[in-house]
């Protein structure tokens, strides 16, 4: 049985605990608003490019040299991943829940005999690939100092990324990243984005638009499909940001609860004990009385 | 029967401009094109330019895509602005940066053609 001073301090720890967590709560709804609104304005301008590039592949005739960045290069050899994490912790699953998708991820292409190359961002996940994957690793990158995360940030990583393909690095690449569905739920995704994937059912959906092309459709395609890249990433980064708070606000709202569960737990304890105590006195005190 | 039809602009960030007008001109990469109601399907791309919605929206652009059809005009640009936000400090700083870049030599024709259009758009701008 702690005394009762031990009980007291313990009290007081989990009360500044609690004071803690609750206030990165609200720091986190905040910054969720504010999150969720740029994925939200973010959705349309990725939606609209990929709706184009649809279409442009649609009159694209079949085969003919295609941009490498719609088709591929036709090889199935070196996978590249993006893990695109927070640079912050204490978000409840969120990095671990892309972690361990990435990580499932690796050892199929690892199993099936194909090589693997990482590009981490973002610290967290960094940390947590590299103890594994650390040899796969290639490029990591931070964007720690950075309050908001914009195109040009995206860019930097798209940049990289088709430099990468342009020297024949990598024949796929796969972007992993938390898809933000609303403030309970993130889904950890992973998706394609060299060669660009387009779902099989919008490809039946025959939109029967004669587009005129200006200048020709290869270049316009050679000029978006790398625009299209960054955008993804972007979408990426958005979405992850606001999965981030959303994930941290339900984390830490859940430890500001168990903190004071944990609160109520101690001060009927130390009531008990308190009270013990008091009864112990009161008998020694009576029994002293009597025996005189 | 109105002449009008739907403009959208959208940038990453923002939905930068949405509404309807008679006409659009657009600094494409081959060269300037008006768009005006019923115009046929059409997807092309920008080169820095200025950007003219109706008679009264004018934007800078430096890069796009575009696409129009059922008379609806979609513009995505990740550097697009309106001209009422650019100030004279920023235009000036805007060409000498485009200045120092094409006087460096190792830039492909394309980057050339871009950037000259780029500055002469912004000498423009006033």
């Amino acid at each position: 049985m702690p005394s009762l001073d031990d009980l007291k301090k313990r009290i007081k720890s989990v009360k500044s605990t609690q004071k803690i967590t609750k206030a990165m709560k609200m720091v986190a709804a905040a910054k969720l608003k504010k999150a969720q609104d740029n994925a939200e304005k973010g959705r349309p301008y990725s939606e609209k490019l990929q709706n184009i590039i649809l279409n442009l592949t649609k009159s694209i005739s079949e085969g003919s040299n295609a941009p490498k960045l719609l088709v591929g290069n036709g090889k199935d050899k070196v996978y590249l991943c993006v893990v695109i994490t927070a640079d912050r912790g204490l978000c409840g699953g969120f990095n671990s829940n892309i972690c361990k998708l990435a990580k499932s991820h690796f050892k199929k292409i690892l199993k099936e005999g194909k090589e693997l190359k990482i590009i981490s961002v973002g610290s967290k996940g960094h940390d947590q690939i590299k103890s594994e994957y650390g040899d796969y690793i290639i490029y990591k990158k931070s964007f720690k100092e950075k309050k908001q995360i914009t195109f040009n940030e995206a860019n930097e990583i798209g940049k990289k990324v088709i430099e990468l393909f342009e020297q024949e690095q990598f024949d796929k690449c796969l972007i992993f990243y938390n898809n933000f569905k609303n403030v309970i739920t993130q889904i950890p995704q992973a998706e394609q984005i060299i060669p660009t994937y387009i779902k099989l059912e919008d490809k039946n959906k025959e939109k029967a638009l004669f587009y005129e092309f200006e200048p020709e459709e290869d270049e316009i395609l050679e000029d978006l499909l790398p625009k299209n890249v960054s955008i993804q990433i972007l979408k990426a980064f958005l979405e992850n940001a606001a999965s981030e708070q959303g994930s941290r606000m339900t984390a830490m709202d859940n430890a500001t609860r168990n903190a004071g569960d944990l609160v109520d737990k101690l001060t009927i304890n130390y009531n008990r004990s308190r009270q013990a105590s008091i009864t112990k006195e009161l008998i020694e005190i009576i029994s002293g009385a009597e025996s005189l | 029967m109105s002449q009008e039809f739907k403009i959208e602009i959208i940038s990453p960030d923002k939905r930068i401009f949405s509404g309807n007008a008679d006409e659009a001109t657009l600094p494409c990469f081959e060269g300037q094109v008006t768009v005006l109601k019923d115009h046929i399907p059409l997807i092309t791309f920008l080169r820095p330019g200025i950007i003219e919605i109706g008679k009264n929206e004018k934007f800078y652009t430096e890069d796009g895509t575009v696409e129009f059809s059922d008379n609806n005009l979609l513009i995505l640009s990740t550097t697009i602005q309106n001209l009422k936000m650019i100030n004279l400090e920023q235009k000036n700083n805007m060409i000498q940066e485009a200045e120092k870049v094409l006087s460096s030599n190792q830039i492909s024709d394309k980057q050339k053609y871009i950037l000259n259009y780029k500055i002469e758009t912004l000498k423009q701008i006033n």
